[in-house]
């Protein structure tokens, strides 16, 4: 008995499972010392909470660039990270001027209205040009060569803006009706991040009613699907994908302008580490799965923000908060060893490889 | 003039030689079938009058016009259809989604919804499974869905490559019999099929392919008597 279930379950699994929940002792452990202790009032977690979304809503939108490029390519385009920093930017030098103005605090909304929208116009453009130049015409080429590509495109982008507008930090410049805090349900939050939350929010509804409900958005899930069968259908395969990267684009210039809100300042190599925290929330969700983008963007930023002060902090760890990229890393090497596929990832590797 | 007429169409698969100058001519009306064994270059004559594939040498007339250097879409704008090999319905759409799908190129919201009656008609089945994933479907249901699909772009030229392949018995039978009332309701066929007793049973004329050329062509009730096909694709001694 005990020799036939030795057989049907390899050892390695065993190890895996053991090492499993190992961590989710100590996970349990931390969280439990962190809590008893009463080191953080309940008002901070809700404080973590409410950032962890706003940057998660970050997350995801730059996620998706990634996540639906792949699912109609089948690559990786580590380019995007550099139409992430784009858009803001130029943006910031429109919302200097706009600052200078006086326009950008006698009225807010416009000001950033308008700041959105040509961040959202460069980084489209920038994403729709790379895929005509260093990407359509390797279309047919072996895979690792649009991937090496694209780091070349990502280094390209990155010191053109050094070398275009220098290295320094950019200081975004202050909203005067974004200063202070709004009071939502009893909880004061700070305004940057109810802005970002709610307008990352409609962002992501409205892309995802796109492709569930509009006849462009199914037909990016057909040419992802099977792209000569797509072309079958009388669909134009070059033009869903064009259309696929500029959504791509737009919504990661948005983030971008998010991004600068929370943090308030713009630099020629931002994106690197938005842009590979956003990869792993997509590798997280499952890559190729729009929802999955979104839910481990939200994931991943909302682990990020509360999990460094939950776990580590109980474990008696000294500087938990700069410990949570090592963490952001941690949790994709644990959802790929546990669940390759991602959260919400297909189980159609076999049929896509 | 023959709706479609491809004169010594040559294409490579990278540096394969599939067709090696095949010339082949179907009329309006017609159930025209391509018959042979594997890898004799059914499904790439196909995809060569698709736009999948392009000739290197040759031309290909819808109509009298040509259109051997058009994009898959365009031609299928210009009223060629086709149901691929393998079905290949999008597993993550719903039935409807599919239909709709096929019918991608087309505006006229009427005509859409008059075809999709009539895919309904042809195979009800596909009407209770209409909020299904295809992906769920079963075999047989999803070679409806494949031909029902490319029924949606109101083809006048429908491709059918190897709607037989992978069905039992029964399942081939009713296909065949929708496949004729299909050509019936005034759609011109043209058929690959491996299965060549059922395809000369429902077609006018046909072709024998072998590695890339023609090597035979008559009437399909002609064919059904020659030695050489019934030797070789039959299985009758």
């Amino acid at each position: 008995m005990l020799q036939r279930l030795r057989r049907q379950i390899p050892g390695t699994v065993v190890i895996m499972w053991c090492i499993g929940i190992a961590i989710l002792g100590i996970v349990f452990w931390g969280t439990v010392a962190t809590l008893r202790s009463g080191k953080y009032a309940s008002a901070q977690w809700v404080d973590l909470f409410v950032y962890g979304i706003a940057q998660g809503g970050i997350y995801a939108l730059i996620a998706l660039g990634y996540t639906m490029v792949y699912g109609v390519l089948r690559m990786i385009n580590f380019a995007h990270s550099e139409v992430f920093m784009s858009g803001p930017y130029i943006g910031y030098y429109v919302a200097l001027a706009l600052d200078q103005a006086g326009l950008l605090n006698r009225y807010p909304v416009l000001g950033l209205g308008i700041v959105i929208l040509v961040a959202m116009t460069v980084s489209t453009t920038i994403a729709v040009l790379l895929e005509r130049i260093a990407y359509r015409p390797l279309r047919r080429a072996p895979r690792l060569v649009p991937l090496i590509t694209a780091i070349g495109a990502s280094y390209f982008l990155s010191y053109a803006f050094l070398g275009l507008f220098g290295s320094d930090l950019k200081g975004y410049p202050e909203i005067q009706a974004l200063k202070g805090t709004w009071n939502i349900l009893g909880v004061e939050v700070l305004r940057p991040q109810i802005v970002v939350i709610v307008a990352a929010l409609v962002m992501l509804a409205g892309l995802y009613l796109f492709v569930r409900h509009t006849k462009t958005g199914k037909a990016m899930q057909a040419v992802a699907e099977d792209k000569d069968c797509a072309a079958l259908m009388g669909i134009n395969v070059d033009r869903i994908i064009v259309i696929t990267f500029a959504i791509g684009g737009a919504l990661a210039g948005a983030a971008g302008v998010f991004y600068a809100l929370l943090f308030k300042q713009v630099k020629f190599n931002m994106g690197f580490f938005p842009g590979i925290k956003a990869f792993t929330s997509a590798v997280l969700g499952g890559i190729g799965n729009v929802t999955g983008a979104m839910v481990g963007g939200m994931f991943l930023g909302i682990a990020e923000s509360l999990f460094p002060n939950l776990v580590l902090d109980g474990l008696g760890i000294p500087a938990p908060y700069q410990l949570k990229d090592a963490l952001a890393f941690t949790l994709l090497v644990l959802v790929l060893i546990f669940r390759p596929t991602g959260i919400l990832g297909e189980r159609l590797a076999a049929k896509k490889a | 003039m023959a709706l479609l007429e491809l004169n010594n169409v040559h294409t490579y698969y990278g540096a394969i030689h599939a067709l090696k100058g095949i010339t082949i001519h179907v009329e309006e009306g017609e159930i025209v079938t391509l018959i042979g064994a594997n890898g004799a270059g059914k499904s790439t004559t196909l995809n060569t009058i698709c736009g999948i594939l392009h000739p290197r040498e040759g031309t290909i007339y819808l109509d009298g016009e040509p259109i051997h250097g058009l994009p898959p879409h365009e031609i299928v704008g210009r009223g060629v259809a086709q149901a691929p090999e393998g079905r290949r319905v999008f597993g993550r759409l719903n039935v409807v989604e599919n239909l709709e799908m096929g019918a991608f190129a087309r505006k006229d919201k009427d005509g859409i919804r008059r075809d999709m009656e009539r895919v309904f008609a042809l195979f009800p089945r596909l009407k209770e499974r209409a909020k299904q994933l295809a992906g769920t479907l079963s075999g047989g249901e999803q070679q409806m869905l494949a031909i029902g699909r490319s029924l949606m772009a109101n083809p006048r030229l429908l491709l059918l490559d190897e709607p037989s392949m992978g069905l039992a018995p029964i399942l081939v039978e009713a296909i065949f019999e929708t496949i004729r009332q299909i050509n019936a309701q005034g759609t011109t066929i043209l058929l690959v099929e491996q299965n060549a007793l059922m395809a000369l049973s429902v077609a006018h004329r046909g072709y024998v392919l072998e590695t890339g050329t023609v090597v035979l062509h008559d009437t399909a009730a002609a064919l059904r008597e020659n030695e050489l096909v019934r030797k070789a694709y039959l299985g009758i001694e």
